[in-house]
């Protein structure tokens, strides 16, 4: 019944807020929401430490949803280790932006279906987790594609959100297509979608191979990569990942909850569900090794020069994303799962704490034109430097066990895909310090770079807006030192149960434990390295960046312009759709498909009456001759078809 | 050689297929139209009679009789009408007779 | 015999020919005066046959009547001699073939024609030998007895057609006196005299 509850609150208060919004006014649909996720979240705490540290896995059925054939899909509440920490994360964070954004919104005059839809994602990743089957996860997951499409759009008015909502969705749904195939794919192969059938028979599927022209090819490793494609639209991956920066046109509390903590984690979570399926495919792990670390290392280098902060921010969670995914590539799924769980709280608390700031200088996100607040909004700035320290990985911060423990798997899976890894990571790490300090020391530090006007105006945040990042704060202190020994501590195995599958040659979670002494004081080496070079450029001599961009301006503008993926893509996918649309528009529809079908009949109908009409010349002789033709012609027809005599 | 059925029924059909072209084939004035259903009519009669002599058939004769009675009845609608429409119309000729244009 | 086939081929061939005339001549004139002749010569073929009193029908009331309608119609009218307009023989080929086809089938079911032998048998009114009977004589019969109220019938035809004849073309004409004796009769002498003293000499 709990868990009922947990999952099906959001939805209802999404439904009160959104269908009632009007009568129930602005604070009804604000309280309703916020009550009903809060609720959920403490619900989850209890889930967590029931089920997860407690060990007592459960399913909960509700109904039968298709039953036809083989294919048999129920709804269905799996909650394991998994689901319970998804839980908490997801409905922790939600609740607090709940509750953030009746500080941040309260200008705006569509709150209540700002709340609803708030809601309705919550219910939606909600379902995503704790679904028991490959087509309710494929229902969680575009009821979240779709959640995020409203949500970045929210401001519909301005033609940018427009565009980057469109975007989002569409990017996201080439990598569902890839999704769908790998759900289909797993039909074809395993004849069931539930996880429990499929996750028991994937072994003995591992090695089989189907033909495809010509070639035999694996069919998990299929499978998992189709997967893969779905996680990485979801998790905005190299190649996928268009789409994050442009969605920080949402309001900042949407950034937050969904490209920070929970949607974009989806990606991560799906493939750390299918755990079973791809420790048989080892070229599919090797895969998103590759692709994550990429992804890690080229998000750094774009957030290097980025000057809004909430793109920033954006560009850190697409690297810490690619940090996740190479995690689950070397088979460190654990790992993983807690550095998703860590970053959930410092991130949503570094995106908060920056919508405290544009909040405070007159919604101004260019850094550039920031400088010198930290005197006026303390506590947003002790906040965000919370934030950022647990981001780099300072020790005995939360980052500091989940993402060097990262680093350390990535060095103890071995030579190949984990030594290219291990080096993107430490890559990474140096440039996730030195971008996370410049946003500091760009926004809070130096001279003011703000006119006179939004200078008089900055204040400090109400405290409902200072209450959830008092509490995401905690969270980024004390869940990793807390919560380690569960997710990859000594206690790991009992905590995880059966939620992860590792296979039998997957050592990495005991070896990642015990690296070289150089291995472990690296990951730390970066971060200060990062922080030296960061303060030296923007605190001691605040002229370098600018000499750097002009001698390096070929770089730079690669770099600014996000290394022209987006061109990229206009030119080779957006032209050829446009071209081909429009080619199929004029020719295929307007001239074939008319021409034939509705305009083309009515004009040869219009032919045929013309010439019909032709026969009433008004002549009576026309007529007879007529009559006459008639005659003859049915003679002859009687005459040859033989009939009486 | 020995006149039998078959040369009042050829003769006939000849009839016959003047007074069809008369119709149609005519442009000069409709009097020719009314003309040429006569002797279609005669035709006809020219059948019915052949066959009434060669069965040794009565009938035909009766019946040649009512063509007659009827053929004289519209011949003279025909024509009174034709008088009306000339006393509106001004033109018989046949193509300017077209008013059912369509 | 050889009178016989040589008045046959003589009338018919008279008959054609006139019949193409009446289609084929310029002046309508010569077109009605065409047809007469070609119910001539069919009465003539009539004669041939042995029905007489069809023959001497046709000439009275065909050329007696109907031709001579269709003369004073076309005296009436005031018709022009026309040219052959032109489009004439732009329908010469078509309807030459369709009256070819026609006629070919007409023929052919002639030619493939045979006479029933029971036909003889199954004769309705069966014609009694010559010398008993006149033809008249013989249609009379038929006509007044079997068929009377078809011949009721033909009569109520002839009727509606004269009457039809007259309402189509009949039109009041101004200006012309007529006597309606109605008036006449109930005229009364206070309406058409009046008395009135005139002194001599002085007028009315």
């Amino acid at each position: 019944m709990m868990y009922v509850l947990i999952v099906f609150l959001p939805l209802i208060a999404s439904l009160i807020a959104g269908l009632g919004g009007r009568k129930i006014g602005d604070l009804g649909s604000q309280i309703v929401t916020t009550g009903a996720v809060a609720t959920s979240a403490i619900l989850s705490w209890v889930a967590f430490f029931q089920v997860g540290i407690g060990g007592n896995p459960l399913t909960v059925e509700l109904f039968t949803w298709i039953s036809s054939g083989s294919f048999d899909v129920d709804w269905s509440l799996r909650i394991d280790t998994l689901t319970a920490v998804m839980l908490v994360v997801v409905n922790t964070v939600s609740g607090v932006v709940h509750l953030y954004s009746i500080g941040y919104m309260s200008h705006d005059p569509d709150k209540p279906r700002f709340m609803a839809y708030l809601s309705l994602f919550t219910f939606a990743m909600l379902m995503l987790v704790t679904s028991d089957n490959f087509l309710q996860l494929y229902f969680g997951w575009e009821g979240v594609g779709l959640a995020s499409y409203l949500l970045i759009g929210f401001w519909f008015k301005k033609p940018s959100a427009n565009a980057a909502s469109m975007k989002a969705f569409v990017v996201n749904r080439v990598g569902d297509f890839g999704f769908a195939l790998g759900i289909m794919a797993i039909y074809l192969v395993f004849d069931s979608i539930s996880f429990d059938t499929v996750f028991a028979a994937a072994g003995s599927e591992a090695g089989k191979t189907f033909n495809f022209l010509g070639y035999d090819v694996d069919i998990l490793t299929t499978i998992c990569l189709l997967l893969f494609v779905g996680a990485m639209g979801k998790s905005a991956q190299l190649g996928l990942h268009t789409w994050l920066p442009d969605a920080m046109e949402g309001p900042t509390p949407v950034s937050a909850l969904i490209h920070a903590a929970t949607m974009v984690t989806a990606g991560v979570f799906m493939v750390a569900r299918c755990s079973p399926i791809f420790e048989f495919a080892p070229t599919a792990l090797a895969v998103v090794t590759v692709v994550g670390a990429s992804t890690a290392f080229f998000a750094a280098t774009v957030g290097l020069v980025q000057n809004d902060i909430k793109r920033v921010i954006a560009y850190s969670t697409c690297s810490q994303l690619g940090y996740m995914f190479f995690a689950i590539g070397v088979g460190a799924y654990p790992i993983a799962i807690f550095h998703l769980f860590t970053h959930a709280f410092f991130k949503a608390l570094l995106f908060l704490g920056s919508g405290s700031v544009i909040h405070a200088v007159s919604d101004e996100q260019d850094m550039r034109k920031m400088g010198g607040l930290w005197k006026h909004i303390k506590i947003t700035y002790v906040m965000m430097g919370i934030g950022t320290l647990a981001l780099t990985g300072f020790p005995f911060l939360s980052g500091f066990y989940s993402k060097d423990a990262i680093i350390e798997a990535a060095y103890a899976f071995g030579p190949g895909v984990g030594e290219y890894a291990f080096w993107c990571g430490v890559g990474a790490a140096v440039l996730t310090s030195f971008y996370s300090w410049r946003l500091m020391f760009m926004t809070f530090h130096g001279e003011p770079r703000a006119d006179k006007e939004v200078m008089s105006h900055i204040h400090e945040s109400p405290s409902v807006m200072l209450i959830p990042l008092y509490i995401l704060a905690a969270g980024a202190l004390a869940a990793g030192a807390v919560f380690a020994p569960y997710f990859v501590g000594e206690h790991h195995e009992e905590f995880w149960g059966a939620a992860i599958f590792l296979g039998e040659s997957n050592k990495v979670m005991e070896e990642f434990h015990h690296p070289p002494m150089w291995v472990i004081v690296l990951p730390m080496a970066a971060m200060a390295l990062g922080f030296i070079v960061s303060w030296n450029m923007y605190i001691r001599r605040t002229d370098i960046p600018v000499q750097l961009a002009k001698t390096h301006s070929a770089l730079y503008q690669f770099l600014l312009n996000k290394w022209y993926f987006d061109e990229l893509y206009d030119y080779v996918f957006v032209r050829t759709s446009k071209w081909l649309g429009k080619k199929l528009w004029t020719i295929g529809d307007t001239k074939i498909i008319d021409g034939l079908g509705p305009n083309g009949v009515a004009a040869r109908v219009v032919d045929l009456a013309k010439r019909a009409s032709a026969l009433q010349s008004g002549y009576l002789y026309h007529y007879a001759f007529a009559m006459l033709i008639g005659i003859a012609a049915f003679v002859s027809f009687f005459f040859l078809s033989g009939g009486g005599h | 050689m020995e006149i039998g059925l078959a040369h009042y029924l050829i003769l006939s059909a000849i009839l016959l297929t003047f007074g069809v072209f008369g119709i149609f084939l005519n442009r000069k004035n409709v009097i020719v139209i009314l003309m040429s259903i006569e002797l279609i009519l005669l035709s006809v009669n020219i059948n019915l009679v052949a066959f009434s002599t060669f069965l040794g058939d009565m009938v035909g004769q009766v019946f040649t009789l009512f063509i007659l009675t009827v053929a004289a009845g519209e011949a003279a609608i025909g024509l009174a009408i034709l008088v009306v429409y000339f006393r509106n119309r001004g033109s018989i000729a046949v193509e300017d007779i077209h008013h059912m244009k369509g | 015999m050889i009178v016989a086939t040589l008045a046959f081929y003589l009338f018919a061939l008279l008959t054609v020919a006139s019949a193409f005339m009446v289609i084929a001549s310029k002046n309508p004139v010569h077109s009605v005066l065409f047809l007469i002749l070609a119910f001539f010569n069919s009465a003539a073929l009539f004669l041939l046959l042995g029905a007489e009193f069809i023959a001497m029908i046709l000439v009275v009331v065909y050329v007696g009547a109907v031709a001579v309608l269709f003369l004073f119609v076309v005296m009436m009218l005031d018709i022009n001699f026309s040219e052959l307009r032109q489009g004439f023989l732009n329908y010469m080929p078509i309807g030459a073939l369709v009256g070819f086809i026609l006629l070919v089938e007409i023929l052919l079911v002639v030619g493939g024609w045979h006479l029933d032998p029971d036909a003889l048998t199954v004769v309705a009114s069966p014609t009694s030998e010559l010398g008993n009977m006149t033809n008249t004589e013989q249609i009379g019969n038929l006509l007044y007895t079997k068929y009377v109220y078809l011949f009721q019938a033909a009569g109520m035809v002839l009727l509606v057609a004269m009457i039809g004849a007259i309402v189509l073309t009949h039109r009041q004409r101004p200006g012309v006196k007529k006597q309606v004796i109605a008036d006449q009769v109930y005229r009364r002498p206070e309406d058409a005299m009046a008395v009135r003293k005139v002194e001599p000499g002085q007028g009315v």
